[in-house]
């Protein structure tokens, strides 16, 4: 079944993946994995390194075999269809790929030739920055000059599909931050982009949707922001004038549990925070203790990642909402 | 807030132009040949291995007595010898060491992912190989004949055959190399086997003038089988003995055969 969200099940997917497995050796790389990416979206594997994000990655541009499972990009086989498929797919590799001898225009004018109606080289290296480099020799270039090559050579047959497996790795702040304006242009353009990172920050800029993958499973799928919610409740922090016995306190509308952060501090979780700011601050005035300071938040993506990340290692304590489970 | 920079231009770029699809499979593979040709002339070592080495030799040891041990012309003897070493040198040294730091580089693998796809690029590979050859092949027998008043005695069409042999069982053995070996010990290894076959392949010496313990292991190299087929293809006789064929032939599919099933594109 697709995962909620994101047009899911309105548009044949893009990219589908039903009860994938991946083994080598004793080591399951990918476990029952079912995932769908929508036409249009982009999806970030978020994980941590040996998470799997790779294999899954590779799996969809047909590097490798799955040893369970069905997937279907664009409708076909990565591996059956892959003449059918090649020419419609962009690929950035993790790394390597590059002729070291050769110059970045001959590199790719080669790729462009490979190609109907790619887009013309020379504007290609303009648009990504890399015109001034265009005639040195692969060896020459610094990593992250490597990756924009990369990049350009999965764009130039200007492809429906994008798999980008951590475009951004070895990266110096400017080039990323001209990537993301790049991934950003071709997801409006309306591109489909597989994105794989194990930067938190990268994956919520970028995506629609992100997949916490982790051990080879795929503990959860949702928007950025529904994510943040998910693991950890919205929460209270309040500074007060005096001291507050905490064991006082009533159980408050949509609150949870409180904790006690000082003398003077303390935080409460809640599922409501306009209710249970409206009771406390009237519980509060009761005990006649000024209150100085409120401040509401929500967990970050970090926190819900290390969260359930943490929790796949003690799978009984896991507790995420089925829904978000593909 | 955020910059316009280079994204719309990038957008903009990508939706020009006709429906896309692949280019026309010759196209792509030409395309491939072209940069694996320039490429492999770019590199220093590749021309010294391929076109200078085998000349030399043969300029050297025409001028001398040692290689057919005073009977008949030197030039006769080596031709085909040296011819064996040039195809030697572009298929397993050349091509088994760019292809085994390809490996490492992953440039067979993204190549393999793009349109070209692995079949197109080992074509495309062996078409740069034969344009090779083909230099290889004219260059010697114009120094052969001009400097040394070479002429083919027997069946030059029959040579060629058995040349094409050859030099398809020498590029499987490189690319055979690069799928089992690391890049670095690739390198040493066609080197390693390209010196053997000088000395023991009938190259530059007869096999029959080697020491009596080598002979049986030297009959039956790869480079043995090509050279002494092209000096019977080429000699009066121009016809390649029944063993000689077997021999070739045995070459050919084992190294064919398991290059095929061994090689790896990682």
């Amino acid at each position: 079944m697709a995962p909620a969200g994101a047009g899911g099940e309105a548009a044949p997917a893009a990219i589908a993946l039903d009860g994938v497995g991946r083994r080598f050796g004793r080591t399951l790389a990918l476990e029952q994995v079912t995932l769908r990416v929508a036409a249009g979206e982009c999806l970030a594997l978020l994980g941590p390194n040996g998470a799997g994000k790779t294999t899954l990655v590779e799996c969809c541009e047909g590097y490798q075999r799955p040893d369970a499972g069905r997937i279907r990009v664009l409708g076909l086989d990565p591996i059956a269809d892959a003449g059918r498929l090649r020419w419609r797919v962009g690929i950035m590799l993790q790394q390597g790929g590059l002729y070291p001898q050769i110059r970045v225009a001959e590199l790719v004018h080669l790729f462009a030739r490979f190609y109907r109606t790619p887009a013309a080289p020379d504007r290609l290296l303009d648009a990504i920055g890399l015109a001034p480099r265009r005639g040195a020799r692969v060896k020459q270039l610094s990593g992250g000059e490597r990756q924009r090559l990369s990049l350009a050579l999965a764009l130039v047959g200007r492809p429906a599909l994008l798999f980008l497996d951590e475009p951004t790795s070895g990266m110096d702040p400017a080039a990323r931050r001209t990537t993301f304006e790049l991934v950003q242009a071709l997801h409006r353009r309306g591109t489909t982009i597989l994105l794989s990172t194990h930067d938190l920050g990268e994956a919520e800029r970028l995506a629609d949707r992100i997949a916490i993958l982790h051990h080879g499973r795929l503990l959860a799928v949702d928007e950025p922001q529904a994510l943040s919610h998910l693991g950890a409740a919205d929460r209270l922090q309040v500074e007060t004038a005096a001291a507050v016995d905490l064991r006082r306190l009533p159980r408050l509308p949509g609150a949870g549990a409180a904790s006690a952060d000082g003398p003077t501090r303390f935080s409460l979780e809640t599922t409501d925070p306009a209710a249970t700011l409206a009771a406390l601050t009237a519980w509060l005035r009761d005990e006649k203790v000024a209150c100085r300071s409120v401040r509401a938040g929500s967990a970050t993506l970090e926190e819900v990642f290390l969260q359930l990340t943490g929790e796949a290692t003690a799978p009984a304590e896991r507790r995420a909402p089925a829904r978000t489970f593909a | 807030m955020r910059a316009a920079g280079a994204g719309p231009e990038l957008a903009a770029l990508l939706e020009a132009g006709g429906p896309s699809g692949p280019a026309a499979w010759g196209r792509r593979t030409l395309a491939q040949a072209a940069i694996e040709l320039r490429l492999t002339l770019r590199q220093g070592e590749n021309l010294l291995v391929t076109v200078v080495i085998p000349i030399v030799l043969l300029v050297f040891f025409a001028g001398s007595r040692i290689a057919t041990g005073g009977r008949g012309r030197a030039i006769d003897f080596l031709l085909p010898g040296i011819l064996t070493l040039a195809v030697m040198s572009t298929g397993m040294v050349s091509l088994g060491i760019a292809t085994g730091y390809q490996r490492a580089y992953g440039v067979l693998k993204r190549l393999g992912g793009s349109p070209l796809g692995p079949p197109g690029l080992l074509v495309g590979k062996g078409l740069s190989v034969l344009a090779i050859e083909v230099v290889q092949v004219m260059g010697l027998g114009l120094v052969a004949a001009l400097g040394y008043g070479w002429r083919a005695h027997g069946a030059w069409p029959l040579a060629l055959v058995v040349l094409a042999v050859g030099a398809t069982t020498f590029a499987a053995l490189g690319l055979l190399l690069a799928s089992g070996l690391r890049a670095e010990v690739t390198l040493g290894a066609a080197n390693g086997l390209y010196l053997l076959f000088l000395v023991l392949g009938g190259v530059v010496l007869p096999v029959s003038h080697l020491p009596g313990f080598i002979q049986p292991l030297a009959r039956v190299l790869p480079a043995t089988a090509l050279s002494q087929g092209l000096r019977a293809a080429l000699g009066p006789a121009g016809r390649v003995a029944p063993e000689d064929w077997a021999l070739l032939a045995v070459w050919l599919a084992g190294s064919v055969g398991l290059a095929v099933r061994r090689f790896r594109w990682e």
